[in-house]
């Protein structure tokens, strides 16, 4: 067991984890956070997607151990505590970039990491930012639309300011 | 069932309206099974086969039995259970003999996931290794090993089925139409070629996994990533020989299925573990790496076709043999050689056919439904097929298939009459062929492939589709009205993407005339509250669930009509309503609110009528009937949808790399309920038959090891794999009983693409390709007229990359 502190979606932990488990098992076991998915635990398919210190990783090939200090972020940190959605969530979902659902929050956390790199990336940047993550419902064609259409709403003003918020906080 | 109503009447039906399952899916708030801890829930894993073929000497379980956590072990010799959708052959674990590579043979539980993964490795087998039997055409040689030597004992539904005891053959659909001699004798060209594609992968992003708890007085409760409760329901009492009552299955939100979880999986072993774990529930999540092995894949086909044309090309007569690859069990793969056997032609009129269809067990994972149901196996065949023939006869592709098309008064190969209401299969060709610009370059085009040295090849290809389904098929919807006057829909039809479940609510809420917010699909079914539905496979589910929402939202209507003519004091055909309630269409302002009326109407003084308003809508496939098993003549399809992909290709001719351009893919959709579910489903399946075109493939080693059981090298699309440019278009010639005259399209996406890739790649560079996927290096290959390298299976006579330039060999003239 090592003792941790970190920060999930903005809220403190210190917690005592264990050698082998890794981020994603932790937080869909221990901490009941399963928005974040496993598809294949070999960081193939993107799932398991969270932003890790500002940087999207796959979570399958991280360890909690490594964890100290970190501040992650998952999807279930993305809508507000009244149910109001960001501008990205809203264009996954007036674009129907959503079918099953099971890669949809990896995919926004990628989406979101692209974003806070560039605000307004092309559809070739777009391509490039979600690669790394597998959809087999959508054909990517929607989810694609969705993030054009945000980044053009202002998603990535609304990142950097609810950042801010953070900051603040 | 209301297929003629216009557009412009409509509120909810074909405008764009959002996924009700939306919002819980971007928020990380949809629970699927995979998430699910229960209390005290024990962890499961499963020990496999490492061989193809092998008998089991022993096995030595008492190292994993005495691990601290270790709460049941089980094995194969300790079970007498047969499992089988159609032909009943599966033991839950292998007993005497592995049949293929990845099999199970034992399982474990314990209390945490590494106890049980430590006791799996604990286990010890003692194998003798058997020769395996691994392609299909090896497998009906005189003298092939058996896969199943007590298939002559097997139960199995005969009125659909044949397996043939003593041979590999687990079945052998039939089809004679007309005079097939005759047709040949009268034909001006003769052409016959085989087609062959690998098994590939379903893959969900979520893999199977389940949950059974094997309560006491013998009450299991399942939760299951499972398409279709009630089949699993009813397979898992036959099993158990448990009454159904006995049996719950819950299915909350699924990471995706594509027929893959369609019949019974693992629940049945899970479920020895719980009884053996006394009754604590267990769950059991394949890896990655199971999803390739231990559960099934899609078969490998091999098809020869062999067509009779006319001098003004017309089709006269084809012969076409199937030789379906079951691998080691026969689950869905019978029925995907029947459901192909009797739509082998395709969309064209055939006056003279003979199909021979067999399934044929080999030692390699077993083949289920996956999306299309064979359709895209066999389309892969019949649409290359349709090109080469047209060139061979010097008629342009497209031109040879209007020529041929199944149109009003034709006749499918079942002797089923097309009528004008059952499809426009020619519009949907000429809007593909028109979206491409085929037969010509643009002149950014002709720019194209002089700055690169790439060809442009344009190909249009067409596919059809009916529901594989039993006749008698049902379903049924149950509409409650809750207090304030909103509505819960009861189904068990699943939604695991597809975006029935909205379609659905928007039907409802047409009938009801209510704003979407008013109407819920319960989205976790349950086959103790929910009303049957036989499974969610075949693109049926759009048609036959929304009529019996409809059926349901109408018989909600009659009971609140009945109820508010009472309070009225009106006749009931005096009466109509809007979202809020019902009136008296002459007096207006005498009404009364759904609210009202939703839990029994409660007038001043405190007397009640009526009660709890609900509706129920029930229904079932009307004149399907079985096929006669020698002739292969009925009435098998709910409906027909009909469909073209137009596909633009660049190919550099000296290396074989490609890239596709643009796909325009039209379906006669009916009526299209919902735009962009329409779009996603067309895009999503496409983009999935890209996958199987260009890339996906099991590949085995000479000894039946499948060697790609991974996403390193098992490839599936990536967003850098879409075309430049995607297009979906919705023709609408209505379906008169569909729902609003709507026809599913959920898997005909996925069909032809291929076809259409290697149409493309042929009128780019010439190169004949009759194996797919289609990689750069086949494509080199093909232009270079090498022999092929089949490392599909190592030196089996009949793998990937064949390709026969001589088409002229085949000329009778």
């Amino acid at each position: 067991m090592r003792s941790v502190t970190f920060t999930l979606n903005g809220q403190p932990y210190q917690r005592e984890v264990p050698d082998y488990k890794t981020l994603l098992h932790y937080l869909r076991e221990d901490l009941g956070y399963t928005g974040t998915k496993e598809g294949c635990g070999a960081g193939e398919c993107g799932a398991c997607t969270v932003i890790l210190n500002g940087k999207a990783v796959n979570s399958c090939l991280v360890l909690a151990a490594e964890i100290d200090g970190a501040a992650i972020e998952t999807v279930e940190g993305e809508a507000r505590a009244d149910g109001s959605l960001t501008i990205l969530q809203d264009a996954f979902d007036k674009h129907h970039a959503v079918q099953c659902g099971y890669c949809t929050g990896g995919m926004l956390m990628s989406a979101k990491d692209l974003l806070r790199r560039n605000a307004q990336p092309n559809r070739q940047e777009v391509i490039e930012g979600i690669e790394g993550n597998f959809c087999r419902c959508t054909g990517y064609e929607q989810i694609i639309e969705a993030i054009l259409d945000a980044a053009d709403s202002g998603a990535a003003d609304e990142i950097a300011r609810r950042d801010k918020e953070d900051t603040h906080a | 069932m209301l297929d003629q109503v216009p557009a412009a009447e409509l509120q909810h039906v074909g405008k764009q309206t959002r996924r009700i399952d939306a919002l819980e899916k971007i928020t990380g708030d949809a629970t699927y099974v995979s998430d699910m801890i229960l209390p005290g829930m024990l962890y499961a894993r499963v020990k496999t086969s490492p061989h193809a073929r092998a008998r089991i000497a022993y096995i030595d379980t008492a190292a994993a039995e005495s691990m601290p956590g270790v709460r049941a072990v089980i094995i194969g010799k300790d079970l007498d259970l047969k499992l089988g959708l159609y032909v009943v052959d599966k033991d839950v674990l292998a007993r005497e003999e592995v049949r293929h590579f990845g099999e199970a043979v034992a399982a474990v539980a314990a209390d945490t996931l590494e106890i049980a993964q430590k006791a799996v490795e604990a286990i010890h087998v003692e194998y003798e290794e058997l020769e395996p039997v691994l392609h299909p055409k090896d497998a009906i040689q005189e003298g092939a090993p058996l896969v199943h030597r007590d298939l002559g004992s097997y139960s199995y539904m005969e009125a659909a089925f044949t397996p043939q005891p003593g041979t590999n053959i687990a079945n052998h659909t039939r089809l004679r139409k007309g005079d097939v001699e005759q047709g040949f004798a009268e034909s001006h060209w003769i052409i016959e070629r085989e087609y062959t594609n690998p098994s590939v992968q379903h893959v969900p992003m979520e893999t199977h996994v389940a949950i059974v708890q094997w309560g006491r007085g013998d009450n299991v409760d399942i939760w299951s990533s499972a398409q279709s409760p009630f089949t699993l329901r009813n397979l898992f009492a036959l099993t158990f020989q448990l009454p159904h009552r006995n049996v719950r299955v819950q299915v909350p939100y699924i990471g995706g299925g594509f027929g893959g979880k369609a019949g019974i999986g693992i629940e049945p072993l899970v479920a020895l573990l719980s009884k053996r774990a006394g009754g604590r529930p267990v769950k059991l999540t394949a890896t990655r790496e199971e999803e390739f092995s231990l559960l099934p894949c899609r078969s490998q086909l091999t098809y020869n076709i062999k067509t009779g044309v006319s001098q003004d090309g017309k089709i006269l007569a084809q012969e076409m043999t199937m030789y379906w690859d079951s691998g080691a069990y026969a689950d869905y793969a019978v029925n995907v050689t029947r459901a192909s056997g009797y739509s082998a032609g395709g969309p064209y009129e055939i006056p003279n056919a003979k199909v021979d269809a067999y399934t044929i067990y080999t030692n390699k994972p077993f083949g289920t439904a996956y999306r299309g149901f064979g359709h895209v196996e066999f389309f892969w065949g019949l649409e290359r097929h349709m090109d080469l023939v047209a060139i061979a006869i010097g008629m342009d592709p497209v031109m040879f298939r209007l020529n041929n098309i199944l149109k009003p008064g034709a006749q499918t190969l079942t002797g089923e009459e097309i009528t004008a209401h059952t499809g426009d299969i020619e519009t949907c060709i000429r809007t593909a062929a028109e979206k491409i610009g085929y037969g010509s370059l643009t002149a950014d085009e002709q720019a194209h492939e002089q700055q690169t040295g790439r060809k442009i090849g344009k190909s249009v290809v067409a596919l059809h589709k009916a529901p594989a389904m039993p006749p008698f098929t049902a379903t049924a919807v149950i509409l409650k009205m809750n207090e304030d006057g909103t509505v819960t829909a009861n189904i068990s039809l699943t939604d695991y993407g597809q975006g029935t479940y909205t379609a659905v609510a928007q039907m409802i809420a047409e009938r009801l005339r209510m704003p979407m917010e008013r109407v819920k699909i319960a989205f976790a079914c349950d086959t103790d509250r929910d009303p049957y539905d036989w499974q969610t496979v075949a693109s049926k589910g759009l048609l036959m669930s929304g009529n019996a929402a409809i059926l349901a939202a109408d018989d909600l209507l009659k009971n609140a009509y009945g109820d508010a003519g009472q309070v009225l004091r009106a006749n009931v055909v005096d009466l109509d309503h809007d979202g809020e309630g019902i009136f008296i269409r002459h007096r207006p302002e005498q009404r009364v609110t759904f609210r009202q009326l939703a839990i029994g109407y409660a007038y001043p003084n405190g007397n009640g009528i009526g009660g709890p308003l609900v509706g129920v809508g029930r229904y079932i496939a009307q004149g399907l009937s079985h096929l006669d098993k020698e002739t292969g003549q009925g009435n098998p399809a709910l409906d027909w949808t009909f469909g073209s992909h137009g596909m633009i290709v660049s190919v550099d001719p000296e290396t074989g790399e490609y890239d596709v351009l643009k796909v325009t893919s039209v379906f006669d959709a009916g009526r299209v309920i919902n735009p962009d579910a329409f779009k996603g489903q067309a895009i999503g399946g496409m983009m999935q038959g890209l996958g199987t075109a260009t890339v996906e493939g099991y590949i085995y080693d000479r000894k039946g090891h499948l060697l790609n059981p991974s996403f390193t090298d098992n490839k599936i699309p990536t967003s850098r794999d879409l075309p430049l440019e995607v297009e979906a278009i919705g023709v609408e010639c209505p379906q008169l009983d569909g729902p609003y005259g709507a026809r599913g399209i959920a898997e005909h996406s996925m069909i032809s693409v291929a076809a259409a890739l290697g149409n493309a790649i042929q009128h780019a560079t010439g190169a004949q390709l009759t194996h797919m996927p289609v990689r750069y290096e086949d494509v080199w290959r093909a232009l270079n007229r090498k022999e092929p390298v089949d490392n599909w299976i190592t030196r089996s006579p009949f793998g990937s990359c064949k390709s026969n330039p001589n088409i002229g060999k085949y000329h009778c003239d």
